[in-house]
């Protein structure tokens, strides 16, 4: 497309970046061949790292007179493949921007550039008494901006919400390089709601250059719950019990057996290895609520069947309960050799079954599946573990993951609670929407991105891509597929 | 019942012949936005019924034009309530009018917004076409957040068939105390406790008294209410100032002066008295005033805070919405253009040409 004017293209690129912010040779370029979605690589034509949202703007702003497309990337920790390059487009590297402006505690909110870290939020603000309540387990590493993109979750979701319950505004700049304020830190901005819009939309309507965060006041006391059961079906039913007495735990997480002890073998925290599963369950608020509390939803899980309990206060004790759980994932690769993680979410109240019909499903594949999940938000990652080396066994692993996500949208839920769908969970696009809810999603994004040059192919699934793969659109289980009349 | 395909057919048809169609559900909110330029009137009444209820599950499902006080009635039985506490101003209020208008109440501030809940929606774009996009999960980032979006887009994006709500489990104590203070005071006050958890659900200001509802554990209601003392309001009382400020029927809200509405950023300093008198609520986000007021000095002040003015009721000309930038009010005209591309959905009742 560029061939005859690509150095001029490259020229213009290198005026707006410092030295070191434009890669194009392998080497330079190998880092960024993939996202946290490792099994799919490819080159980038080139990579941008810019420093500033003004040469953001510029750098989209030659893009767009090149018709050059641009692939968005803040820390390539994401799990579906959103910022996977690709050798037609530039990767525009955000994790530069990493100005962090002073807390405004009148508006208990900060304005940090989309490169901040996850953590360094809530660092930053801690000697005020606040933080920043979404707490993906890659927090270390995750950058503001992938979050806003993705609409992360953690493990705190369930009681202080999503990304989009906690981000007040955001610049985003469009591809034709306009920069637009979307929301405000005054309350229901005039005009359509265009925040909700561009949280969650990984990267395909615009590049986020700045975001404004809601900052919350810490709680005065935390406790972590630990509660081991002999089955899975008990785990899971104590899930829907808590809610049901209507506690809203800040946490409620699951680990089953294969989870628990590949956790334990790793960081040895003493999780009790021969348990069917466990629940992690965080509590907090002041002192007489949190004893009222921990009562309550102590005699739910006995009552429920679990087999041990163990409460940790102390900060130390309590780092060590959510440790096993935040390395879970690290854990399970350590006995794969690979794995391949799965983010079906569903209605709490079909968890027991679900769980029982993926180990159904994983035999069948002969496959081992780890489960170490957001319990309370009934958002599931199983953990399909396969061998990339053994003839077949991704294929296989990808098949089976289809099956979950199918068995997921079926059951109400759909194929991503929090992980995006970038280019991995395309087909389950195609599963879960119908072609006129897909159009509708492709003319939203033609308003934001007419020439349809910010991260193409991803997250929306092409018509003709859901045509050939033949994909049955199912919708909350209306379809009935046979093989679900066993629960 | 269900009226989905009949509904549909006059949106298809509408959309065919190129004709606006106002959109109507219990007419409660029909006093919002600007005036619809359109011969036909589409009514969504008796589009009703409640499709799912979980409560285990923290969700409500139901067609959008089932009355507001059936949802909540129900819930009630249950002991689970819409946390952001809509507001009716009729009995006839819909669930599709509340989510579609995106009005909150009292709550707003402390449990978030109509479209903070708002788990997904079944909806018909401007070519009629059966739509559905989020669902029944808290948690779900497949395909752009649509049904957030429509929150608060005044039928201009699509007419709401089936809504599903979160829901929560209703606050085990409540307590509603008052201050006589200024409103300075009292602004400075909120975002002072602001930084501190607190069991804060609602706050607001008359011009001369400082209302607070505490709710939560009742330990922790208790203990907070102790500290910052202040004249405890009996149940009813208390109950019945939050209700009649979310419904607007304080004397404050009578007759047809224009009413208008700020939106601010949480800890702006107070409104210049120039304005008249100030009915802070929203712990100072949102502010009431009565006109007739100098309309473009108002929304000059607001926009210099980083918030903005509507022209709420009675408003004195058709500029309710403060004006947009004009990038943005041209993207939101390529968005409407997107759902509604012959223009037939409650066409400039928020903007015109939008
Ligand atoms: C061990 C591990 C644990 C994880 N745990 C969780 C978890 O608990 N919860 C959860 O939700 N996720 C989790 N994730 C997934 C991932 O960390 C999140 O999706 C995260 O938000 C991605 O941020 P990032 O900066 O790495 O973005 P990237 O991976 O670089 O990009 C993600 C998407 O955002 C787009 N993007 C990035 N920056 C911008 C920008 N500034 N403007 C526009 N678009 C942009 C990209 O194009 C891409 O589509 C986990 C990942 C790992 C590896």
């Amino acid at each position: 497309m560029l061939a005859p004017r690509e150095e001029e293209f490259f020229r213009a690129l290198a005026a707006l970046l410092p030295k070191d912010g434009l890669l194009r040779d392998v080497e330079s370029l190998r880092p960024y061949e993939c996202d946290g979605l490792s099994a799919l690589r490819s080159l980038p034509w080139c990579v941008a790292l810019p420093e500033t949202a003004a040469a953001v703007e510029a750098i989209l702003r030659l893009c767009h007179e090149y018709g050059v497309a641009v692939v968005p990337r803040g820390a390539g920790t994401g799990l579906s493949g959103g910022a996977r390059p690709s050798h037609a487009a530039l990767l525009l590297g955000l994790a530069r921007l990493r100005e962090m402006a002073e807390p405004d505690l009148r508006s208990r909110s900060i304005r940090v550039g989309p490169g901040v870290r996850n953590l360094a939020v809530s660092e930053k603000v801690r000697r005020h008494g606040l933080y920043y309540a979404p707490d993906p387990s890659s927090q270390i590493a995750c950058s503001i901006g992938g979050n806003v993109a993705e609409n992360s979750g953690g493990v705190h979701c369930l009681k202080y919400g999503l990304t989009t319950h906690n981000v007040l505004a955001v610049e985003l700049c469009d591809s034709s390089g306009e920069r637009l304020p979307i929301g405000s830190l005054a309350p229901d901005t005039p005009g359509f709601n265009l925040l909700s819009l561009v949280i969650g939309s990984e990267g395909l309507l615009g590049v986020v250059t700045s975001c404004t965060l809601r900052l919350l006041p810490l709680p005065p006391q935390t406790l972590v719950l630990l509660a081991a059961f002999p089955s899975l079906r008990q785990a899971a039913d104590s899930v829907g019990a808590i809610i049901a007495a209507g506690i809203l735990p800040a946490g409620l997480e699951m680990m089953d057996q294969l989870a628990i002890q590949a956790a334990e073998d790793f960081v040895h925290v003493g999780y009790p290895r021969e348990a069917a599963a466990i629940l992690l369950c965080e509590l907090d608020g002041e002192e007489d609520e949190l004893q009222e509390q921990l009562q309550q939803v102590a005699e739910i899980l006995r009552q429920q069947g679990a087999t041990e309990l163990r409460v940790a206060r102390d900060e130390a004790t309590r780092m060590a309960l959510w440790k096993g759980r935040k390395a879970a994932f690290p854990a399970v690769g350590r006995i794969g050799p690979d794995y391949y993680c799965m983010d079906g979410s569903i209605p709490r109240q079909r968890l027991a079954e679900v769980l029982e019909q993926i180990n159904v499903l994983a035999r069948d594949y002969g496959l081992r599946v780890a489960n170490v999940f957001h319990a309370g938000d009934g958002n599931l990652h199983p953990l399909i573990l396969y061998d990339a080396n053994q003839e077949g066994e991704q294929e296989r692993a990808e098949a089976l993951g289809a099956r979950i996500l199918e068995l997921c949208v079926a059951v109400g839920g759909t194929v991503t609670g929090e992980h995006g769908v970038g280019v991995e969970k395309l087909d389950g696009m195609c599963v879960q929407f119908s072609s006129a809810e897909l159009a509708q999603l492709h003319r939203i994004k033609a308003a934001f991105d007419p020439a349809g040059l910010l991260n193409p192919g991803k997250a929306v699934p092409s018509l003709h891509h859901c045509a050939e793969l033949g994909a049955m659109h199912v919708h909350g289980g209306q379809l009935p597929f046979p093989e679900l009349e066993r629960f | 019942m269900d009226r989905s395909d009949e509904i549909r057919a006059q949106i298809v048809a509408a959309y065919e012949n190129r004709s606006a169609l106002a959109i109507r559900g219990g007419g409660s909110k029909s006093f919002y936005g600007r005036p619809v330029a359109a011969s036909r009137t589409l009514e969504l009444g008796g589009h009703q019924g409640i499709l799912e209820y979980e409560p285990k599950e923290l969700y409500i499902c139901a067609r959008a034009g089932t009355p507001l006080s059936e949802i909540e009635a129900v819930l009630a039985q249950r002991g689970q309530i819409l946390a952001f506490e809509a507001p009716h101003f009729s009995p006839h209020a819909t669930l599709g009018g509340c989510v579609a208008s995106g009005l909150s109440g009292p709550r707003r501030p402390y449990a978030g917004a109509v479209r903070d809940h708002v788990l997904g929606v079944r909806m018909l774009n401007g070519r009629g076409e059966d739509l559905r996009f989020g669902g029944k999960v808290m948690k779900n980032v497949a395909g752009y957040d649509v049904s957030r979006l429509l929150a608060g887009s005044l039928g201009s994006l699509g007419v709401l068939l089936e809504v599903t709500c979160k829901v929560l489990p209703r606050p085990v104590a409540t307590r509603s105390l008052a201050f006589d203070m200024s409103a300075a005071a009292a602004l400075e006050q909120l975002v002072t406790w602001s930084l501190r958890p607190s069991p804060i659900s609602a706050a607001a200001h008359d011009g001369e008294r400082l209302y607070l509802r505490l709710e939560g554990a009742a330990s922790r209601v208790e203990n907070f209410a102790r500290a910052v003392g202040g004249d405890l309001l009996a149940d009813d009382v208390g109950d019945r100032f939050w209700e009649d400020l979310r419904e607007q029927r304080l004397p404050f809200f009578a007759g047809t002066a224009p009413l208008w509405r700020l939106a601010l950023p949480a800890g702006s300093p107070p409104v210049p008295e120039s304005f008249g008198t100030v009915f802070y609520d929203w712990g100072g986000q949102q502010g009431w005033l009565r006109g007739p007021l100098d309309a473009p000095a108002l929304r000059a002040w607001a926009a210099r805070q980083g918030g903005h003015a509507t022209a709420f009721r009675h408003p004195p000309d058709d500029a309710v919405f403060q004006d947009l930038p004009p990038a943005l009010l041209a993207l939101q005209q390529r968005l409407k253009a997107a759902f509604d591309p012959a223009g037939i959905l409650n066409p400039g009742r928020f903007y015109p040409g939008l």
